[in-house]
C-alpha cells in the first residue's frame, strides 16, 4: 500500500465521478470555442473502440454455440445476428453447473461480504478512538498504522501461512496456536482485514476526525457514552466515507486472486470465482465457450456495482487507489 | 443493524446504554463479584458460539446456500457483536477504570490484527529470507545471491523494470490525452469515460481471459484462428503468429493488459484535475494568442503536475507488484515473461522454497520504499504550498 496521494476530502467530496460534469464550471455552451471540432471526436471514438473490442469479443463468444465458437472468429457472428442457431445460453448453464461456477460465486460472496464489513467495522472503531478519545500512545499507534501502508502483501504471505498451518511458538511457549485456519473462510477474512486495515484506518480517521467537534461535545454533555456516540452519531454521519471504502474493499476482495489462492486454495468446494476461472485457463485445451461465459459470470457483480454505484465507486477507487 | 438514519444521539439514553439493543442483564445493584462472573460467562458463551459456527463452516456436506448465508451473517454480525460485548464488559468494570480502558477496547482489535498479520510477518519474512528452503537452517545471504544471479530472476528483474516504466508512461499519457480530448466533446463525455473506465472494475484474471482471446493462436492446419489479432492476419493472407511466445515482445503484450485496465483510472483522476484548472488563466492565455496545444502544454499540464505525479506513483507501485496477469496467462518461465512478484509465489508456494520466496519478497519491499518516500515527501510539499 502506498501513502495517501489522494486527498482524504475527496472521499466524501466532489469532483471525481466518471461522467458528471463539474458543477462549479458550466463551460458546455455552444459558443465555447474549445468545444466540438472533428479531431477530438474521432480520436475519442478510436480509443473507445479499441478499448471496447476485447470485451465485446468475450461477450459475443460467450453466447455462441461451442462448435461455432471454436471454429469461427466471434466477429463472424455479426453476419448472422438474427439467425437463432448462432446464439445460445447453454455455455452459461454449463459453466454454472458442470463448471462449478455457481458454487464459486457463492464462495466469492461468502469471502467478500465479511471481508468488507469486518475491516470497516474494526477501522471505524479505531478511527473514532484516534479522533475523539484520549489515551496514551494514540499518536504513536496512528503513525504506526500509516507506516504499515508501505508493506506489500507479498511480505506477509509466508509468515501468515505458517501461522495458519503450524502456529507460532518461542521455545515451548505457544504464541499463536495452530487453529488450522488455512482453507477456511475465517483465515481469508482475517488476511483481507489485515491488508485493508491501514488504509481504512487512515481514510476513516481523516473523515471522522473532521466531523465538527461541537456535535460530539454536546452529545457527551447530554450523557451519551462513547459507544452510543459512535454508533448513533458518528457512523450515520460517516456513511459517504464508509460506503466509498466499502465498495473499494468489496471489489478488491472479489477480484483478488493471490490471497484466495494462498489461503483458501483451489479445491472445488472452497474456491472462489477468480481461482475457478484461473484454473479453467490453466487446464489445457481451449474451451473458449466455457471460458468466456465463466469470465462474464465473474465480472457480473463488479460490473453491476460499477453501473449502479458509479459515483461512490469512483470515490472509493480514487481514495483507495493505493492499496497493496 | 439499526440506527443508520437516526440523526443524533438520543438525550434520554442512560449514560451506560450499550447501543442499539439494551443489554439484557441488569447491571446496577449486583455485587461486583457476581457482575464479573456474569461478564465472563457471557463472553465465554459468545466465543463458544462463534467457535461452533466456524466448525459448521468447515462442514463440506452442508447445503452451500445455508453455509454461505451463515458465513456472511457470522462474519458481518460477529465483528459488531464482539465490540458490543467488549464495551459491555468495560461497563461492568469499576467506575474509575472504565474510561481509561475503553479507548484500548476501541483500537485494540485493529492493533492486534496489524501486529499479528503485518508487523510480525515483516520481521519473520526477513528472518525466513536468511534461512533455507524449509526455514530450518541459516544460510546467510545465499538466497539474495540467488535473486541477483539466477538467470530467470534476472529476467524477472529486467521485465519488472520494463513494467514500471512502460505501464505508467503509456497509461498516464493516454489517460491524460483522453481526459483532455473528452473535455472538448459537446456530447458523450460521460459515456466515453465510462467505457474506458470499465475494465477497472473487473479482476486481473478476467482481464487475462479477455486478452488471451485477443492473442489466441493456432498453428496453420490446426483450425481457424479465432483470436482477433491472428484473425486479422489471416484475413490479410498472412500466417498466424504465436503472440505470447514472441520473447521479448510478449512482455509488451502483457503490459497492454494492465494499461488497458488502469488507463481509465488515470483518465478519471486527471480529468477531475483538468476541470479544476481556473478558466481565467486559460482564457488569458488564449487572448494572448496561445494555440490550444500551447494552452494544454504550458498551462494545463503544469497546473495538474501534482496529480500526474500521484497517478504515476500509484501505477508504478501497481506495476511493481503485478502478479495475476503474468501468472494466469501462463508459462512465464518458458515464455520468458517472469516478473518479481510472480517469481515470489513460484518459489514460495509452488516450489516450496520459503527462503528464496522470502528473499524475493524482501527485495520487492525494499524496491517499493524509495517510491513511497518520494511520494510522501511530495505530498508534504504540497501541504506546505497550500
Amino acid at each position: 500500500m502506498t501513502a495517501l496521494p489522494v486527498e482524504p476530502a475527496n472521499l466524501a467530496g466532489t469532483g471525481t465521478d466518471v461522467g458528471s460534469a463539474p458543477p462549479a464550471r458550466p463551460k458546455g455552451g455552444a459558443g465555447d470555442v474549445r468545444k466540438g471540432g472533428w479531431f477530438p471526436r474521432i480520436a475519442v471514438l478510436v480509443v473507445v473502440v479499441l478499448w471496447v473490442i476485447p470485451t465485446l469479443g468475450v461477450l459475443v463468444t460467450s453466447f455462441r454455440p461451442e462448435e461455432l465458437a471454436d471454429s469461427t472468429g466471434w466477429w463472424t457472428a455479426f453476419g448472422h445476428v438474427f439467425d437463432g442457431g448462432q446464439w445460445t445460453l447453454q455455455n452459461y448453464r454449463d459453466a454454472l453447473d458442470a463448471g462449478g461456477f455457481q458454487n464459486a460465486f457463492l464462495n466469492s460472496l461468502a469471502v467478500a461480504v465479511p471481508a468488507t464489513i469486518i475491516p470497516i467495522t474494526i477501522a471505524a472503531f479505531a478511527a473514532y478512538a484516534f479522533s475523539w478519545m484520549d489515551f496514551r500512545g494514540r499518536y504513536v499507534m496512528f503513525v504506526g498504522v500509516v507506516g504499515l501502508m508501505v508493506v506489500p502483501l507479498q511480505m506477509a504471505l509466508i509468515p501468515i501461512l505458517r501461522l495458519y498451518t503450524r502456529g507460532a511458538s518461542i521455545g515451548g511457549w505457544t504464541l499463536f496456536p495452530d487453529f488450522d485456519l488455512s482453507g477456511s473462510y475465517l483465515g481469508v477474512w482475517l488476511a483481507h482485514t489485515a491488508f485493508g486495515l491501514p488504509l481504512a484506518v487512515y481514510l476513516l480517521r481523516n473523515y471522522i476526525g473532521s466531523l465538527p467537534s461541537e456535535i460530539i461535545e454536546s452529545a457527551r454533555m447530554d450523557g451519551a457514552d462513547h459507544f452510543t456516540i459512535f454508533w448513533r452519531l458518528v457512523v450515520p454521519l460517516s456513511v459517504p466515507a464508509l460506503a466509498a471504502f466499502a465498495i473499494f474493499q468489496f471489489l478488491w476482495v472479489w477480484n483478488d486472486l493471490l490471497i484466495a489462492y494462498i489461503f483458501l486454495g483451489g479445491t472445488r468446494d472452497t474456491r472462489v470465482l477468480t481461482i475457478a476461472l484461473a484454473n479453467l485457463v490453466g487446464s489445457r485445451g481451449e474451451n473458449w465457450h466455457l471460458l468466456t461465459s465463466a469470465a462474464f459470470i465473474s465480472m457480473a457483480l463488479p460490473l453491476a456495482v460499477f453501473f449502479a454505484l458509479q459515483r461512490y465507486f469512483v470515490r472509493g477507487l480514487t481514495a483507495g487507489a493505493v492499496k497493496g | 443493524m439499526t440506527a443508520i438514519d437516526e440523526p443524533a444521539a438520543e438525550p434520554e439514553q442512560a449514560p451506560t446504554a450499550p447501543g442499539p439493543a439494551p443489554a439484557p442483564a441488569p447491571r446496577r445493584g449486583l455485587p461486583p463479584a457476581l457482575r464479573a462472573a456474569g461478564v465472563v460467562a457471557v463472553l465465554a458463551a459468545a466465543v463458544a458460539l462463534l467457535w461452533l459456527t466456524f466448525g459448521f463452516l468447515r462442514d463440506a456436506d452442508a447445503n452451500r446456500f445455508v453455509l454461505v448465508g451463515v458465513a456472511i451473517t457470522v462474519g458481518a454480525a460477529g465483528v459488531f457483536f464482539l465490540y458490543w460485548a467488549m464495551n459491555w464488559a468495560v461497563d461492568a468494570l469499576p467506575e474509575r477504570f472504565r474510561e481509561g480502558v475503553r479507548p484500548y477496547v476501541f483500537v485494540g482489535p485493529a492493533m492486534v490484527i496489524l501486529a499479528v498479520f503485518l508487523v510480525y510477518p515483516v520481521i519473520n519474512t526477513i528472518l525466513i529470507s536468511l534461512g533455507d528452503a524449509q526455514g530450518e537452517g541459516f544460510v546467510g545471504l545465499d538466497n539474495y545471491r540467488f535473486v541477483f544471479t539466477d538467470s530467470s530472476m534476472l529476467r524477472a528483474i529486467r521485465n519488472t523494470a520494463g513494467w514500471i516504466i512502460i505501464v505508467p508512461l503509456v497509461g498516464v499519457s493516454v489517460g491524460l490525452a483522453f481526459a483532455a480530448l473528452t473535455d472538448r466533446l459537446r456530447r458523450g463525455e460521460a459515456v466515453a469515460k465510462s467505457l474506458i473506465f470499465l475494465p477497472m472494475a473487473i479482476s486481473f484474471v478476467g482481464a487475462a481471459v479477455v486478452w488471451r482471446l485477443v492473442y489466441s493462436f493456432r498453428p496453420e492446419g490446426f483450425g481457424t484462428n479465432i483470436g482477433l489479432l491472428n484473425g486479422i492476419k489471416s484475413g490479410l493472407g498472412m500466417s498466424p503468429t504465436p503472440w505470447l511466445q514472441q520473447d521479448p515482445w510478449n512482455n509488451l503484450l502483457l503490459m497492454v493488459i494492465m494499461i488497458w485496465m488502469q488507463t481509465g483510472f488515470a483518465m478519471v483522476v486527471l480529468s477531475a484535475a483538468i476541470k479544476s484548472v481556473p478558466d481565467e488563466i486559460i482564457e488569458a492565455a488564449r487572448i494572448d494568442g496561445a494555440s490550444e496545444f500551447q494552452v494544454f502544454r504550458r498551462i494545463v499540464v503544469p497546473s495538474i503536475a501534482p496529480t500526474i505525479a500521484v497517478v504515476t506513483t500509484y501505477m508504478i507501485i501497481n506495476a511493481m507488484k503485478v502478479f495475476d496477469i503474468v501468472f494466469v496467462i501462463g508459462d512465464p518461465r518458458t515464455n520468458k515473461t517472469e516478473v518479481i512478484a510472480e517469481r515470489m509465489i513460484q518459489w514460495f508456494f509452488i516450489s516450496n522454497n520459503d527462503g528464496r520466496g522470502g528473499a524475493i519478497a524482501v527485495v520487492l519491499f525494499l524496491a517499493i520504499i524509495p517510491v513511497m518516500v518520494w511520494n510522501v515527501r511530495r505530498f508534504r510539499e504540497q501541504e506546505v504550498v497550500r
